[in-house]
């Protein structure tokens, strides 16, 4: 893999437009505008590539001197030989090819952050809207600033949405804390709206060739992808990671597919550098299954949902081992779309398209049968796959004398509703009221070193930690209530916040135990360290394999090309609900976010100039309350057989489902007049176009 | 300049340089830091205030345009007056999770509350068109228009009393 450096302001060459050139410290940010408005840059033009086709041709502008025909790297997965094979023997082969469009995370709050230094102490503070404050510690204090780990806060309080914009270590945090020292004043910076579209990393932007080979009775023999991945200008922090290692992995989906090959290019281009976004990989390869399995179905004129069943994998061959690495531990899916299709009322569709038909208007149901693999991550697995860093969480349960508790926890939460979840799991395991648990974190000074949140990994795997450490506590508590109890410590149960002696009805309150923890008059100090108070750490075992049936409706207005969702269904897995109102609002939230690349985003470059041409909201269109129905969400869960609690995750899952869903309602709608597939996102604009083709005699073309 | 007005109730008098936005005035020399600026080209709503009584973006609006106005703000927003009550439709906000990561919820709320006050009882087709001016990135808006119809039964019936 090529790996340019990626320096903190351009060196010699601008490689996109939004790399950094210059940095102006004033009293006020109008001073400041001012004052950089008065740098002159003397730029000599150079060509530019934005797109991927164009980017690995062979004269095509080289964005470093060192990488041929712009490939950071070639990477493949699975048995090419096998897959090879496989295609001989088959009945018919269905072939698609897609794009996958370039996203722009736009979390509410623009990326923000104050650096401070203290003289005295030589000591830097970062306060700074990220994801995971330690990984900013480690990759600016070790590998960009040369600050030791013990000179370097970085605080991230309350952050407003982040979707994976905000869990990469940016080049302004390096600048800022930089300059803190230099000017020995603290110095703030924050993100218009417009500068974050050109800056904050941008998500997905795939071209993909696919095939599947089927035999006659549409059984799935083997699967072939190759993806022109686009890295931007240069590598961010996971960048190369997500259309690999978090992309083939995935293309397994629910089916049997008994062998499959993936090529991936990653490819730099001079546009914002590409790296995860809600989903992150996964998305992607739903997206490129989903839709090839209804292009498999609709050419052998098989039903959508008969074909998904005739390759689904059955409930009771978990665990299940794919031929692109990973092992479903459990899943359902078969039962997440029994479920849909009744959710979703499918029976009656036929009554609804007349309906629709007769105001002239074309309606589609779409599917979209997906797994995703969430809780990054086993960091063994990780290294495996070049990964290079550890994917495990940390928490500490504090124990105060009377019994309250602080949990410190290195997830990091941005609108999960961390402090909810988390007290919830801690007063139910320790009978501790929910009001007396406090959840503390994004702060490197208050919290042990832990991972972050991304990756629908913050209970999966932050969960699990904590789940250890209470664990741990009451252990230990039933070592101390034994002493107090004067039983044996294996006649100790716990229960409902109470320690008490197997058949008596002796007992201590938690609170009493606390107590004694930490005023050891009566204690068995010989054997048992004072304090209430344990820490764990959790590197999970496997992935976890939450996933579901998403059911999109949508009704085409021909006159206009006007794409309107009017029903949306999703009956997901997501192993444990703790608490189902958050639940259902991150799938709420993420569905959104997948219905926004289906039907309204998309980041678009000018060719010529590089420009970013969709760079503030008026031109990027994001997902509104006007655009959207009441979704019907529903979970149907199996439990995870190596999480302690059976969770698998959440927050992803319904970005991953969606877009698929979407899109194969839109080609459904429009099936009649020949279309086969449809690129993202179905606007007004493109679908229109498209009936003005399909509507030409076939003579005429 | 010196401007004159009525904020959250109480007479205020501030010097303010002509070119001042009002969500700066309000955030960086006032310190009321609820109104959030999440964007550029007053699209996404998380500014909202109300200005003699209507729901504006205060960051299109300059602060002189305040003098002699009455000025309510996110923090301004409560139960019964004089109450440390949340105002009905946070509460409803708060009991149907009409919130994520709450960038977006005072600006929600404020166009929220001016919809309910404007039309008793709203429709969810109306709710979604009335909050088409706030761009929320977490929810998907479901619970946000659950939220905002029955905060606004809440009013109603609040009134009502």
């Amino acid at each position: 893999m090529k790996e340019p450096p990626f320096p903190m302001l351009a060196q010699g060459k601008v490689r996109f437009v939004g790399d950094m050139v210059a940095f102006v410290v004033a009293e006020t940010p109008e001073q400041a505008n001012v004052g950089a408005e008065l740098l002159k840059v003397d730029y000599e033009v150079l060509p530019s590539v934005v797109g991927l086709l164009e980017a690995v041709r062979p004269n095509a502008p080289q964005l470093f001197d060192d990488v041929p025909n712009n490939i950071c790297c070639d990477w493949e997965l699975g048995d090419k030989a096998a897959v090879e094979t496989a295609f001989k023997k088959a009945a018919h082969v269905a072939k698609l090819s897609l794009v996958n469009n370039r996203l722009i995370g736009n979390p509410m709050e623009p990326r923000a952050a104050i650096a401070e230094y203290e003289p005295g102490t030589d000591r830097f503070t970062l306060w700074t809207t990220s994801q995971f404050p330690h990984v900013v510690r480690f990759l600016m204090g070790a590998l960009v600033l040369n600050i030791p780990q013990h000179k370097l806060r970085v605080v991230a309080p309350d952050v407003g949405g982040g979707f994976g914009v905000k869990q990469f270590h940016y080049g302004e945090e390096a600048v800022i804390t930089w300059a803190a020292k230099r000017v020995r004043r603290p110095v703030k910076w924050v993100a218009s709206r417009s500068e974050g579209y050109v800056s904050d990393r941008h998500g997905r932007d795939h071209v993909t060739e696919a095939e599947l080979a089927l035999d006659e009775t549409g059984k799935f023999l083997a699967f072939r992808v190759n993806t022109l991945a686009n890295m931007g200008g240069y590598l961010s922090t996971f960048g190369p990671n997500i259309p690999t290692n978090l992309y083939g992995p995935l293309l397994g989906g629910v089916y049997t597919t008994p062998a499959i090959y993936c090529n991936v290019k990653v490819v730099f281009t001079n546009t914002v550098p590409v790296d995860a976004y809600r989903g992150a990989g996964r998305p992607e390869a739903t997206f490129v299954l989903e839709r090839i399995v209804d292009v498999a179905a609709s050419e052998m004129g098989i039903d959508r949902v008969e074909i998904r069943r005739r390759n689904m994998i059955p409930k009771e061959a978990y665990p299940y081992q794919t031929p692109v690495l990973v092992q479903y531990d459990s899943g359902d899916p078969m039962g997440c779309l029994d479920g849909a299709l009744v959710a979703a009322d499918v029976k009656n569709f036929g009554v609804r398209k007349a309906a629709s038909a007769s105001k002239g208007k074309f309606r589609g149901l779409g599917y979209s049968t997906y797994v995703e693999a969430c809780g990054l991550a086993p960091s063994r697995f990780a290294g495996r796959l070049g990964a290079r860093g550890g994917l495990y969480e940390s928490a500490t349960v504090r124990v105060h004398p009377t019994g309250q508790v602080t949990v410190m926890i290195g997830t990091h939460n941005h609108g999960q509703g961390h402090e909810t979840t988390f007290a919830q799991i801690v007063s139910e395991k320790l009978g501790v009221a929910f009001e007396n648990v406090d959840i503390v974190f994004g702060d490197t000074d208050r919290v042990q070193f832990g991972m972050g949140t991304y990756g629908s990994r913050s209970l999966v795997v932050g969960g699990a930690a904590l789940s250890k450490a209470t664990d741990k506590v009451i252990a230990k508590g039933k070592k101390i209530a034994s002493h107090l109890l004067e039983a044996a410590e294996v006649d100790i149960q716990f229960e409902a916040g109470k320690f008490s002696v197997a058949g008596t009805d002796r007992s201590k309150s938690f609170e009493e135990i606390a107590g004694a923890a930490y005023v050891p008059h009566n204690y068995p100090l010989e054997v048992l360290e004072p304090g209430l108070e344990e820490q764990a750490y959790y590197d999970p075992v496997n992935f976890t394999y939450p996933g579901g049936c998403h059911i999109a409706e949508v009704e085409v207005d021909p006159e206009t090309g006007t794409v309107t969702l009017v029903n949306y269904t999703a009956v997901d897995d997501v192993g444990t609900v703790i608490n189902p109102m958050i639940v259902e609002g991150q799938l709420h939230g993420g569905i959104v976010q997948g219905v926004g690349q289906a039907l309204f985003e998309n980041a678009v470059y000018d060719e010529g100039s590089g420009q970013l041409l969709s760079g503030s909201l008026m031109d990027y269109c994001m997902p509104r309350a006007d655009h959207l129905p009441m979704m019907k969400v529903e979970t149907h869960s199996t439990l995870c057989t190596h999480t302690p609690m059976g969770v698998k995750g959440c927050g992803e899952v319904g970005t991953i489902g969606s877009p698929a869903a979407v899109i194969n309602a839109v080609v459904d709608a429009l099936s009649h007049l020949g279309v086969t597939h449809v690129d993202m996102p179905a606007t007004p604009n493109r679908i229109w176009r498209l009936l003005q083709n399909a509507s030409l005699p076939v003579a005429a073309e | 300049m010196q401007i004159s007005f009525t904020l959250n109730g109480r007479p205020t008098t501030v010097d303010v340089e002509p070119a001042t936005l009002v969500a700066e005035l309000l955030r960086e020399q006032l310190n009321l830091t609820g109104t959030h600026i999440g964007c550029d080209t007053s699209q996404c709503g998380a500014c909202v205030v109300h200005l003699d009584g209507l729901p504006v973006k205060s960051c299109t609006l300059l602060a002189p345009a305040l003098d002699g106005a009455t000025l309510l703000t996110i923090e301004g927003l409560q139960g019964a007056p004089g109450s440390n009550l949340m105002h009905p439709m946070q509460e409803a906000f708060r009991e149907h999770h009409g919130l994520q990561c709450g960038f977006c919820t005072p600006g929600m709320l404020m166009t929220a509350v001016a919809l309910a006050a404007e039309k008793p009882d709203l429709t969810e087709a109306e709710v979604r068109h009335g909050l088409e001016g706030n761009i929320c990135r977490c929810t998907g808006y479901q619970n946000i228009v659950v939220s905002v119809m029955a905060g606004a039964a809440a009013m109603n019936a609040a009134k009502g009393e």
